[in-house]
């Protein structure tokens, strides 16, 4: 009996930590208050109206999505061949090539970002929003190897043999065989890919140069300067599109299984 | 026209591991031919060479008065029946049997009656929606032949085509393509490692073991008169002997004093009946025990309901014999002569 209610007591506080914080930051964003605060003074939707009168976070969103849309599409674009060769071809480096695959995962962004400005930026001298395109490919990357290759392993390989032997090309096999069937873990990749490059912050800090900063960034340093509720109603408002994105991802395409 | 399919010195390999060595083959139009092997013996490699899925090291490859050898695998005209199916799971059944004529790029209406007449043919013609995964395997299966066969192919492969059924749908898909063939009049290779498959359903059988073919023959040349240790093995010749071992131990009186004078030798030692063969076997069931001018020691007996199965030590070697079980039965450990009835033998010309 005891037992019991301790398990519940843990299982209580653990939910509390993850999504409590969710909580807080709603509440505050939804503050009548002039300073970030919790809890509330009051009840307004005044900071949610500002956020989009912010000029900078309207520019750095945008950057953000066109980050998040064109990097993860970059990562597909790279990611499926890998995958595809990973799973059909007995490579002679193939271990070697997953683990570079994998590095962005496991490296810290601290490390990839600094390393990435000093060798590869400065030296180059390449343009900001070209360096984050690709730092953002790059850190898409393994999860976009990673989501399409178990889906890639879940189709029997003798559906494409049985393409060509129908009179399909083995390139036409893998358009009209293979792609779609592995359209729904290219779609949980996507949003994988999608989330991660949106909600990255340690390579972005390294690489965001004067007048170009992802949107994460842009509010650390409105934070600076302004400690007003507005970031809070941000954070929200990016947490509803996470979440309803995470949602429809889950309704429509199993996204948990891929994950 | 014995020559519509060719195989001539056809050597398959996987990198440097032989897979199938020096193979010849003729396979007339309209016949049922099976590849019969255990797994590894290089039936299923044969089979992918001649679909193109595999390149072969040498030799060549002749269908229809055509050189193959070197055509890739989607202009050969040659159709399979997967042992997974392989059905696209994104496609309706339809649109599964409709895939290559699509390739094809044919008239729609050509279309709609080709899988039509295609889906009819194997019964599953009220299944046109359905998406495979809602299909038992029997009908994922039919649904694998409909679509190789509405491609008018000039082969027919089939992977182990009857496996994957159980017991009952077994029977079932071995009429059904006995019956298609005859319909149809196609040209059909199948493999399978089941001997009642192939004895059932082909017109020849090409027995393969290690990468060789060990016989080629009708179902009851391969059945009754194996030529080969390994195929008389294979089809329950289990008791094989060299000629000259019969020779030598069957002209030993008993060692046993008390059983004085061996039954009568039979009228020729079969080393002189048979003077050019390596070597004899028998079934089991022909091993006659109690009396005949052989020696042995029962050291296991097993009731299987219509016979007694006996295993002997002998100087021969291990035999086994199956006797009907109304007769009073031998006990473990006890000496027994027993007869090898030349008239019930087969003779191998190879031994290895």
């Amino acid at each position: 009996m005891n037992g019991r209610v301790l398990q519940y007591l843990v299982l209580t506080l653990v939910l509390l930590f993850l999504i409590g914080p969710f909580f807080i930051i709603v509440a505050a964003g939804l503050s009548a208050g002039e300073s970030l605060a919790f809890p509330p003074q009051g009840l307004s939707f005044r900071w949610v109206i500002k956020v989009f009168q912010i000029d900078s976070f309207r520019d750095s969103f945008a950057l953000s999505m066109a980050l998040a849309v064109f990097g993860t599409l970059a990562a597909l674009f790279l990611g499926v061949p890998i995958a595809y060769a990973l799973a059909r071809y007995k490579l002679p480096f193939a271990e070697t090539l997953r683990t570079v695959v994998s590095a962005p995962i496991i490296v810290p962004g601290i490390i990839v970002g600094l390393a990435l400005l000093r060798y590869l930026v400065v030296p180059l001298d390449v343009e900001v929003v070209t360096a984050l395109f690709a730092a953002h490919t790059a850190l898409v990357l393994p999860y976009a190897v990673r989501v399409v290759s178990a889906s890639l392993n879940n189709l029997r390989s003798d559906i494409e043999e049985a393409a060509v032997l129908l009179g399909a090309s083995r390139l036409g096999a893998f358009f009209r065989v293979v792609l779609p069937n592995i359209r729904s873990g290219i779609l949980a990749a996507f949003i994988l890919g999608f989330v991660t490059s949106f909600n990255q912050v340690p390579v972005s800090l390294f690489l965001s140069g004067p007048g170009v900063r992802t949107l994460p960034i842009d509010m650390i340093s409105y934070l600076e300067t302004t400690y007003d509720p507005s970031v809070a109603a941000l954070a929200a408002l990016l947490a509803f599109l996470s979440i309803a994105i995470v949602f429809l991802a889950e309704r429509f395409l199993g996204f948990s299984r891929y994950v | 026209m014995s020559d519509f399919l060719q195989l001539e010195s056809l050597t398959l390999a996987y990198g440097k591991s032989i897979a199938v060595e020096s193979l010849d083959l003729s396979v007339s139009r309209g016949e049922l031919v099976a590849f019969l092997g255990p797994s590894g013996c290089g039936k299923s490699t044969t089979m992918r060479a001649i679909a193109g899925l595999m390149k072969s090291r040498a030799g060549q490859i002749r269908l229809d008065a055509r050189d193959i050898t070197r055509t890739p695998a989607n202009k050969r005209n040659v159709g399979m029946v997967f042992q997974s199916y392989a059905l696209f799971p994104h496609l309706s059944v339809a649109e599964n049997v409709a895939f290559g004529l699509r390739l094809k790029r044919m008239a729609r209406q050509d279309l709609q009656a080709r899988v039509e007449e295609g889906l009819s043919i194997v019964g599953l013609t009220e299944f046109a929606t359905r998406m495979p995964a809602e299909l038992s395997g029997g009908q994922q299966q039919r649904v694998a032949l409909a679509r190789a066969l509405v491609m008018d192919p000039k082969v027919l492969l089939l992977d182990e085509p009857l496996s994957n059924l159980d017991a009952r749908l077994r029977l079932e898909m071995r009429s059904e393509l006995q019956r298609v063939q005859k319909q149809t009049g196609l040209t059909m290779i199948f493999v399978t490692h089941d001997q009642v498959e192939a004895l059932s359903l082909a017109d020849r059988i090409v027995v393969m073991n290690q990468g060789r073919v060990e016989q080629i023959g009708t179902p009851e040349q391969i059945y009754n008169h194996p030529t080969t240790r390994f195929v008389a093995d294979f089809v329950g010749f289990e008791n094989i002997f060299s000629t000259s071992d019969l020779h030598r131990l069957s002209v030993n009186s008993p060692s046993d004093p008390t059983n004085p004078a061996p039954a009568p030798l039979p009228l020729q030692t079969p080393a002189q009946a048979l003077p050019d063969t390596d070597g004899l076997a028998w079934r089991p069931a022909s091993v006659v025990l109690g009396r005949g001018n052989y020696q042995g020691t029962i050291v296991g007996s097993a009731f299987a309901g219509t016979v007694r199965e006996y295993l002997l030590q002998t100087e021969l070697g291990p035999v086994r014999a199956d006797v009907n079980a109304d007769l009073p039965a031998f006990h473990a450990g006890s000496d027994v002569c027993f007869d090898l009835p030349i008239d019930k033998a087969v003779s191998l010309s190879s031994l290895s």
